[in-house]
């Protein structure tokens, strides 16, 4: 195996060129983390997410998350401009991102520092690095590439140089374009992938390209793979099933848009904000073949006043942001509330405060989402876990928002938004799509908000419809939806308000506990850190810990039965993307610390006493990370 | 259980059998201050609702937050008292997905200009066919005589209490300068009848219809308005067939008027710069500017099984089939190419 253990950097190693001695050594594995590295605009994220498929339709379980540079064109070979994409792939199902990367393929070494500098790559991370630097015109860069490499090495990385432009120079005039599909091939050959599957997938992602693209293309993977296979003595055999039901790759972000049509919403309006925006832009595309409508409005506040309008008129509407974008719609959607007006609302997390970290990852808007706009504005927070659940609960969302007449909220992220990993194809449900609206004319004297006074529900009458005639406002009002600012009218309605949340909660069913219903300690989550979490309890179960864990799908109002379950428990972490103080730190101690979000929650409403830990650093949790933190925590449980 | 969209025959019938008088679009006693401009205002809107015919459950009143924005309370049709600035795209939003719907905004000036002034300039650009009342006291009433973006240069009010520092807004030469602009008018509101005639001439147009309504706050600037409803010649009247025309009677109360195409938008932004004599009338009409809602608006009945369809076909780009059976064959052909 060539690999570059050297203590000096400056000697040159390079893969044999021509036909690797003897037969290659086949190492099964259980699962490996790749990362495909370039400058932005090589072409890595497509190397990456053409990876990832070429898995998934082999079989494998797979979870891909995007590595995005904050710029859009960082200067070339700098530290900060890493773009590429990052691939789990697993024997079995895969919920996550994982712990650090296995191997990874760099076009330059100035990219690769900075994944290392991150600490992404596991010790001794095996690295596929493009060698032609070490000839460049520039002394500069010959000299930056050769320290680096040293350092890399020194590190105790395992550094394999391989000639990717040389090579791709002699199937293309323009190597820039084509290194990422001969590093495809590289990958197909020591991952033992199906080429034939891997030629299909390129034909489907260039679908849309001329047949001589899809050839250029095909023969430079047909060309990495080759060279691998002639010049690497090694191959990697991860065992995998043939899946035997359709599955869907999509993220979490085109999942949402799926959902949009799925339900029969028609409208979304949006302003553009990242993380959120590429859920619009595939909407652009797709809703829009159905029929409907992605309305760019002039500003979050105009889109979600735009929606409300929609919805007011009949059809239920969406509007997708992200952290500064939900903020300014707070005001619409106290109105929302106010008007009992269906309305969904998508806010793809980003980190914050303020434009805080547009492509990084938190959990930092959940309290915002329960209880933001002023005033008592109840309203239903959902957040999903997986990419499946980004899907299916816009449909649901829809269809609170339209049966209790009230906004919901979803809460994604940026990990959510740009992972891909598969799920079953949905078979397509009518009870899935909006009703066609109701214009039967309203009975004689029948009032706007003629609140039951269990659920607090009422029937809303739609313009178009005889009879229903009434003026909805913001301002506090009676049953006919005249202002009203009689003391006993403001407490009936917000009663009334306050009233539809309990009723959802008696609809709902207790969350599920993962590991058994009793233990030690019981680990709290919600949104994108599900599998992160999952994976961390079921190693500790596995070597007798009494842990378990519980992940809520449903924030406001909660699920039922959570009071049972943290009772089962004798101590309670919640693990979450927001900010908690160290207990440890100078100025804290219990009296005086912040707690995370959920974990606040939860102390306040069921008076157990929930701890808490956190991490901020703009990345999903990792799964190691999670089992150090649940291990410490356990040896204060168990002691 | 009738579905939304608009039966021709129906609605042919509801003309025929169904008249309704000005009673119809009343409700409640409206709380403005006595000769408050927004009664006259209020009532040139039921009268026009009573000669359009329109259906009260068809017809939707969408307004911000000010005392102008009450006016829907007093309609006996749908109505939706919003948010302060946002009336707008809230309108928007409704008629969007019911082009059916006939849709009027009702605004101050502190609600149009000042808060809602993104939603404005774009609204001009959506061109939607809506009828927009910009009710304009040049004050915040409301809120208790605050100074307004059209308050004139000098006005005092209670945040200026030495003046206001600033020259005013005029709406009605930035919505002339904003492209894709459809029609622009003028009126004040103590002329019933040219109130009525703007009005109407304003709701007849297809796109979106913006009328600046001079209007009275007797309240907090009780004479300011009085020179102009004094002295005749301190109006100018646009005359025109393709504007408004009234009748002798009408037009012998001003002795200031001119012939103006609204065609001519050179003259139309002249005209809109000059404030004294106010210009009343139609500045500007353009029937040709495309409206928002058809240009985006998919001719396809939207039912369960037309989404359906095109669900799967997004589903198939990103389908991955099992190996072996199963798989429908015409999925795999268009995923395989
Ligand atoms: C977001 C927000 N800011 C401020 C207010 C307070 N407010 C209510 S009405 C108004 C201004 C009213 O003036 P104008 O729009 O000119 O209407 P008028 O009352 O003169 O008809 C203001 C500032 C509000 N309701 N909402
Ligand atoms: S304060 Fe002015 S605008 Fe408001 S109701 Fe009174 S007179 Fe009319």
């Amino acid at each position: 195996m060539i690999e570059t253990q050297e203590k000096s950097g400056l000697q040159k190693k390079k893969a044999p060129q021509s036909g690797a001695k003897g037969p290659k050594r086949v190492t099964k594995l259980h699962e490996h983390i790749i990362e495909i590295i370039s400058d932005s605009g090589e072409g890595a994220q497509r190397c990456g997410q053409s990876l990832g498929a070429i898995a998934a339709r082999m079989g494998y379980g797979i979870w891909t998350i995007e590595i995005i540079p904050a710029e859009i064109r960082p200067p070339a070979r700098s530290v900060a401009g890493a773009s590429g994409n990052r691939i789990r792939i697993g024997e079995g199902q895969v919920t996550n991102g994982g712990n650090e990367t296995d191997l990874v393929v760099a076009f330059n070494e100035q990219v690769l520092l900075g994944r290392v500098r991150s600490g992404q790559l596991k010790p001794g991370c095996l690295i596929l690095l493009e060698d032609k630097w070490r000839q460049d015109p520039d002394p500069a860069i010959v000299a930056s590439y050769v320290e680096t490499y040293g350092q890399l090495v020194k590190a105790g990385f395992r550094v394999l140089e391989i000639p990717m432009e040389v090579e791709c120079l002699k199937h293309v005039r323009d190597a820039r374009k084509g290194k990422n599909m001969f590093a495809l091939g590289v990958l197909c050959s020591i991952y033992s992938l199906d080429l034939q599957v891997a030629k299909d997938q390129i034909a489907l992602t260039f679908g849309k390209k001329a047949e001589s693209v899809i050839q250029a293309n095909i023969e430079l993977l047909l060309a990495g793979f080759e060279w691998a296979e002639a010049s690497l003595d090694f191959k990697y055999a991860i065992p995998c099933k043939r899946p035997t039901e359709a599955q869907i790759v999509v993220n979490g972000n085109t999942a949402l848009a799926l959902g949009v049509l799925a339900s029969g919403m028609e409208v979304c309006a949006m302003y553009p904000i990242t993380p959120a925006t590429s859920a619009s832009h595939y909407l652009a595309e797709a809703f829009e073949k159905v029929g409907g409508v992605l309305h760019q409005a002039e500003d979050e506040i105009a889109a979600c006043a735009f929606a409300v309008g929609a919805s007011y008129a009949g059809k239920c509407a969406v509007t997708i942001t992200s952290g500064p974008g939900y903020s300014l719609k707070q005001e619409v959607i106290g109105l929302a509330v106010m008007a009992e007006i269906p309305l969904v609302i998508v806010n793809v997390q980003r980190g914050g405060p303020s434009t805080g970290q547009p492509t990084k990852v938190e959990q930092g808007d959940m309290l915002c989402a329960v209880f933001g706009s002023h005033g008592d504005a109840p309203k239903v927070v959902l957040a999903p876990a997986t990419i499946e659940e980004c899907f299916y609960c816009v449909i649901t969302a829809r269809k609170i928002a339209e049966t209790f007449r009230m906004p919901v909220v979803v809460l994604s992220d940026a990990n959510l938004a740009t992972s891909q990993s598969p799920f079953p194809r949905p078979a397509f449900d009518v009870a899935w799509f909006a009703p066609p609206i109701d214009q039967t004319p309203a009975p004689a004297g029948a009032k706007p908000y003629a609140w039951d006074p269990e659920t607090g529900l009422s029937q809303r009458f739609i313009p178009g419809q005889a009879g229903g005639t009434h003026t909805l406002t913001g301002l506090a009002h009676d049953e006919n939806s005249h202002v009203a600012y009689d003391p006993e009218i403001n407490q009936r309605s917000l009663r009334a308000r306050s009233l539809k949340l309990a009723a959802l909660q008696k609809t709902l069913l207790p969350p599920p506990v993962f590991g058994d219903p009793e233990g030690d300690l019981l680990v709290i989550g919600w949104g994108s850190t599900k599998g992160a979490i999952e994976e961390a309890v079921a190693g500790l179960r596995k070597e007798g810990h009494r842990i378990s864990s519980v992940h809520f799908s449903f924030i406001q109002p909660l699920p039922p039965g959570v009071k049972e379950i943290l009772g089962r428990f004798k101590h309670h972490v919640a693990v979450e993307v927001n900010w908690s103080d160290d207990p440890n730190d100078a100025l804290i101690d219990e009296t005086n610390r912040r707690y995370t979000a959920l974990a606040m929650m939860l102390r306040s409403r069921y008076l157990v006493d929930i701890d808490c830990w956190s991490e901020v650093k703009g990345q999903p949790l990792r799964p190691a990370k999670i089992r150090e933190v649940l291990m410490k925590k356990l040896e204060e449980v168990e002691a | 259980m009738s579905t939304v969209t608009p039966n021709p025959n129906e609605c042919l019938m509801a003309l025929y059998e169904e008249r309704h008088e000005i009673e119809d679009y009343q409700k409640g006693v409206p709380r403005w201050c006595p000769g408050c401009g927004d009664n006259a205002i209020l009532t040139a809107v039921q009268r026009l609702c009573r000669d359009q015919n329109l259906r009260p459950e068809r017809t939707v009143f969408v307004s911000g937050i000010g005392c102008s924005s009450r006016l829907p309370h007093y309609m006996n049709t749908y109505g939706f008292h919003s948010l302060h600035g946002r009336a707008l795209p809230v309108a928007e939003g409704i008629k969007m997905s019911r082009p059916e719907l006939d849709v009027f905004v009702n605004m101050g000036d502190g609600d149009c200009c000042s808060i809602g002034a993104a939603h404005w300039i774009h609204a001009i650009r959506y061109n939607m066919n809506l009828t927009i009342m910009l009710h304009d006291n040049q004050i915040y009433g409301l809120t208790k005589k605050q100074m307004s973006p059209t308050s004139p240069l000098g006005l005092k009010s209670n945040t200026s209490p030495r003046g206001a520092y600033l020259e005013a807004l005029n709406p009605l030469t930035v919505t002339l300068g904003v492209q894709n602009v459809s029609f622009v008018a003028q009126t004040v509101d103590w002329n019933p009848e040219l109130l009525y005639q703007v009005l109407s001439a304003a709701y007849r147009h297809k796109g979106f219809s913006f009328v600046r309504i001079v209007q009275r706050c007797p309240e907090w600037l009780p004479k300011m308005m009085d020179p102009w409803m004094q002295d005749a010649s301190k109006v100018l009247l646009l005359q025109h067939p393709d504007g408004v025309t009234l009748s002798p009677e009408s037009s012998r109360l001003f002795n200031n008027q001119e012939a103006h195409d609204p065609s001519d938008i050179d003259r139309a932004r002249e005209i809109a710069s000059d404030i004294d004599p106010i210009p009343v009338g139609v500045l500007y009409r353009n029937p040709e500017v495309p409206c928002y809602e058809e240009v985006r608006h998919d001719p396809h009945l939207r039912t369960s099984a037309f989404v359906q369809h095109g669900l799967e076909a997004e589903f198939d780009k990103f389908t991955v089939w099992p190996e072996e059976p199963e798989a429908p064959k015409s999925h795999r052909k268009q995923t395989r190419k």
